[in-house]
């Protein structure tokens, strides 16, 4: 099993319910917005609540991998700056027309900037993930003159990474509004 | 304030004498509505303790001050800390000592009669799930039907009781708990019988129970009289104890009846259902007193606690005893069935002996409650 590239990882295992939760919530606030935490438990239960918890307090719970005994929740603290909707890069297109595109088997680039856990758990189907902070050192995998469509979860850090990309030398780059948290079409999990 | 602790032995007694309690349940929403503690007077309060982890001076107006509260969890961990919580703020409250854990393990004996010879017998209300299970005394021996794998409350019983158990009966293979029947059968050298119907997958050796097959308990004469009743499963049995018991397993409830399709297709089992309730059962005794393997809902208890009733009262109550037209039954038992019991599949590969899983995934496998009925 691969492991997936996090900010923390948090050892709860071996701990009754309430600590892994108690433990979760006290890491998630030395974490910066945007950061993904990977939680190691072997209470069953944790499953549910971090689930739960992460509902209620506005967290993103991104999944949860079993290895053996062990259960690895990913979770990604909540950013106030993706609530915005105003975004800056001048060519943007929807979910759906993106989605016609992907139909049409039209030969275009999805790159998708969320963090690797994000990616791990739901993704379109051939997207390449470079998650948004290692986007300027990983240019070079790109193709310049490629048609790339760029998502993220809400549009804002695709946003971003289009300006980046432009401002580089890319040519046609567009922004996908909303992108993953609105998306219905088919995607690929970890969990298959 | 003090924080207290409250068993499970304790809370079934309030249920039993339908006392007050507030139950303050901190475990997840989804799992609170799926299953709770239930109480004929009991109130309820759910907020997962996740949301309390930074106070619960928001919640302190929400607690009654004269009623008994008891903080309930999966395990007791995080009631303890809301209870501490609670306590600290100044409130008396007690939490559940191994949470519904350890809830859906208890067993209540209950006496529900005594038996021509002197002899006795017992139910086992397992309060938390809904399963009841039985154990026949009678001059120094006993036999037990449908256990639970909570082996040691029979073993303990049976040496408290000062008798030996020497049968051990499963009315059918379960699909909502995992039966004790076969470890008991090791344990005290008893002969473990099973419907040979139900267990032709089974991966160990069993006494065939079939229709006609009679069983003495002790040297005198308690008889344990097997009747053939298919429907829940192909091989589900009664036994009619003493002329005067009657052991319905999943067949026939206080307020309902089995549900046919936890071991294949309801389709298929429908007719044997509707066969065993409608004419095997008429031609017994009004007066026999029907004592089933499960209840649903608490107020199929009895005052003391027990769950029994004669069955020509069910014959007159019971509405899945009365449903004439047979179309009408078949879409009863077929249709708008309750969602299946937890992880019953891997009950009964359990229970075939198929799989070995340890003390604590068979304690995940039986969470929840039992559906085993159809109303």
């Amino acid at each position: 099993m691969e492991t997936l590239k996090t900010d923390f990882v948090l050892d709860a295992k071996g701990l009754a319910c309430p600590m892994p939760i108690v433990k979760t919530k006290k890491a998630m606030n030395d974490l910066e917005a945007g950061q993904v935490v990977e939680v190691q438990a072997t209470d069953k239960g944790s499953k549910a609540d971090i689930k739960a918890w992460a509902e209620s307090t506005g967290h993103q719970y991104l999944g949860t991998i079993e290895e053996g005994e062990v259960l690895k929740h990913y979770l990604r603290k909540s950013s106030n700056d993706e609530a915005k909707t105003e975004t800056k890069h001048p060519v943007v297109a929807t979910n759906e027309e993106l989605e016609k595109k992907l139909q049409g088997n039209e030969s275009i680039v999805v790159l998708d900037v969320r963090e690797e856990a994000e990616y791990a758990f739901n993704h379109i189907p051939n997207a390449i993930c470079i998650p948004l902070g290692q986007l300027e050192d990983r240019f070079t995998e790109l193709d310049q003159e490629a048609e790339i469509f760029v998502v993220c979860r809400t549009g804002s850090r695709s946003d971003f990474a289009a300006q980046k990309l432009a401002q580089n030398g890319f040519k046609k780059v567009t922004n996908v509004i909303p992108g993953m948290s609105g998306w219905t079409g088919s995607t690929t999990t970890i969990n298959n | 304030m003090a924080v207290n602790k409250m068993t499970s032995k304790e809370v079934t007694q309030k249920v039993f004498n339908k006392e007050k309690l507030f139950v303050f349940d901190v475990r997840n929403e989804s799992d609170f509505q799926d299953w709770k503690i239930e109480g004929d007077n009991f109130q309820y309060m759910n907020i997962p303790y996740f949301e309390l982890l930074d106070g619960v001076e928001e919640i302190l107006d929400k607690i009654p001050t004269k009623m008994e509260v008891l903080v309930v969890c999966a395990k007791e961990g995080s009631s303890i800390m809301v209870a501490e919580m609670l306590s600290y703020a100044g409130l008396d409250v007690a939490y559940l000592e191994g949470g519904m854990k350890a809830w859906s393990e208890h067993l209540e004996p209950v006496k529900v009669g005594d038996l021509k010879d002197g002899g006795e017998l017992y139910q086992f209300v397992r309060i938390g799930k809904g399963c009841l299970s039985y154990m026949v005394l009678s001059n120094g021996e006993a036999a037990l039907i449908d256990s639970t794998r909570m082996t040691d409350v029979y073993l303990d019983f049976a040496a408290e009781k000062n008798v030996k158990i020497t049968h051990v009966f499963d009315t059918h293979l379960h699909a909502d708990h995992i039966s004790g029947g076969r470890t008991i059968a090791e344990k005290t050298g008893a002969t473990y019988w099973l419907p040979p119907k139900d267990a032709t997958e089974v991966t160990f050796e069993y006494q065939a129970l079939e229709g006609g097959n009679d069983v003495k308990i002790g040297d005198t004469s308690i008889n344990i009289h097997s009747l053939y009743s298919p429907g829940h499963t192909i091989g589900s049995t009664s036994f009619v104890v003493d002329e005067k018991f009657l052991l319905s397993g999943d067949i026939l409830f206080i307020d309902s009846i089995g549900r046919p399709d936890l071991a294949g297709l309801a389709e298929d089992w429908v007719g044997d259902l509707r066969e065993t309730l409608y004419n095997r059962y008429r031609e017994l005794s009004d007066e026999l007193v029907v004592l089933p393997a499960h209840f649903m809902i608490i107020d199929e208890l009895n005052e003391d606690g027990s769950v029994s009733e004669k069955l020509g009262i069910l014959f007159a109550k019971n509405h899945g005893l009365n449903i004439e037209d047979e179309s009408e039954f078949r879409k009863m038992v077929t249709e708008n069935l309750p969602p299946q019991p937890n992880a019953y599949q891997e009950i009964r590969e359990t229970n075939m002996g198929k799989i070995n899983p340890d003390q604590e995934q068979q304690r995940e496998m039986e969470i929840g409650p039992n559906r085993c009925a159809v109303r």
